[in-house]
């Protein structure tokens, strides 16, 4: 029983491990503001659950695991939150979204850059 | 390589983010040295409240910074030349850590093996912060209301609570509303928490005041300065601040009455051990309502200014 436990939670672990770096390569190699917003906050929303709870499964019921647990809530709730105010914040600053690829043919001239 | 990376940039934004970061892999050093203490409140002052101050700073002083009118190789030779005499000197230092050297024998070991006996709080950082060393603390304390006194003195709060409520641009997001009414409630939970337990996990007064600002911060930020002062106004963080000095200073003197030295908190009750108990938490609220006042009044300070064109 305890080696699955052990395995559930190097799992876990390693998909968290996985998901960050997917984040950061998402955060260097995009090229406009909300499509990195994207990136970063949906897999670090979910890489620091997935870390913590691989984490949890090797603790012992104490008070430290609930607090781990009420760590991850408050990250659930706070990274999309964060992430959605800075998208608002850049709309009101007057960020627009790339819609189009720079490279496309020249008859694409509508494009409204970042 | 941060620090490296916010001497060469000129964008001011992105300097005040990268001193987030660099406080965030401090506090992460810290505890890789099993500094657990120091590392809350580097986490919480450095990475938490003084990203938010010097952004707000930002609207003052303008998005980037000068080109600088001097070339850098006299400054440059000047610090390689100050550096290399400081690192000459740390040579002859006993290596960090060692419990042979001298720093580490003279009262440090009374204060590990009595710590816990003599003043009754199982977190030793508390019991040398607040106890043993509480003059300093004291100093630090006065520092942090006359750091205070200088912004208000330079800045001033100005009085707009009468002005009809400015509508804050973060207003206009539901999500974000309603999520921070949530998290107000158990960021203040959370700070009184750090507050009475600092005696037996990490916490105490320093981390509690900002941790108890930053809720309010926060509030300010999201539904507006107008909103924030008509909550906390800001005559009572005046009153607030000098009264959490005042609490400091009163435990100090009140054994004097007594007989007993200054700041000897045995003297505030029967038994010595109650005694120290007392004296530590009373001198930690008084340094979370001066840490939380100032901190407050700074943001107060600098919010809602504009850049003198």
């Amino acid at each position: 029983m305890s080696l699955l436990v052990e395995l559930l939670s190097g799992a876990l672990l390693l998909a968290g491990s996985v998901l960050c770096i997917t984040g950061g390569v998402g955060l260097l190699r995009l090229p406009d503001f909300f499509a990195r917003v994207h990136a970063a906050g949906l897999t670090e929303t979910l890489a620091a659950p997935l870390l913590l709870c691989g984490l949890m499964l090797q603790m012992d019921w104490s008070l430290d695991l609930l607090k781990v647990a009420m760590i991850m809530l408050f990250i659930l709730a706070t990274n999309p939150t964060a992430s959605h105010s800075m998208a608002g914040a850049a709309l009101h600053g007057g960020q627009r979204p790339l819609v189009t690829d720079p490279d496309d043919e020249p008859q694409e001239d509508k494009s409204s850059t970042a | 390589m941060i620090a490296v990376a916010v001497i060469r940039l000129r964008d001011l934004f992105a300097v005040v983010m990268l001193f987030g970061i660099y406080s965030f892999m401090t506090a992460a050093l810290f505890m890789d040295l099993d500094a657990v203490d120091v590392a809350f409140t580097e986490a919480a002052v450095g990475a938490g409240v003084t990203t938010v101050l010097m952004l707000s700073v930002l609207r003052l002083t303008g998005r980037s910074e000068r080109r600088p009118a001097h070339g850098p190789l006299l400054p440059l030779i000047v610090v390689a030349v100050t550096g290399a005499a400081l690192v000459y000197g740390t040579l002859d230092a006993p290596l960090l850590g060692d419990p042979g050297a001298p720093a580490n024998q003279h009262v440090a070991p009374r204060y590990i093996e009595q710590g816990p006996i003599e003043v009754g709080t199982p977190n030793m950082v508390t019991a040398v912060l607040a106890s043993y060393r509480g003059y300093d603390t004291l100093g630090e304390t006065v520092v942090i209301f006359t750091a205070g006194l200088a912004v208000l003195l330079l800045l001033g709060i100005r009085d707009d609570t009468d002005a009809l409520p400015e509508q804050s641009p973060l207003l206009g997001q539901l999500v974000l509303r309603v999520v921070v009414k949530s998290l107000i409630p158990l960021i203040l939970l959370y700070a009184l928490y750090v507050q009475f337990h600092g005696d037996y996990g990490a916490g105490g007064g320093f981390q509690a005041g900002v941790i108890f600002a930053t809720g309010f911060i926060l509030y300010a930020l999201v539904f507006g300065h107008a909103d924030a002062k008509r909550v906390v106004p800001p005559r009572w963080l005046h009153r607030l601040a000098a009264t959490g000095v005042l609490i400091y200073a009163g435990v100090g003197v009140a054994p004097l009455f007594s007989g007993q030295a200054f700041l000897d908190y045995s003297a505030l009750a029967t038994d010595p051990v109650q005694g120290q108990h007392l004296g530590v938490m009373l001198v930690e609220l008084g340094v979370g309502i001066t840490v939380f006042s100032i901190v407050l009044a700074i943001f107060y300070a600098l919010a809602g200014r504009r850049r003198q064109m």
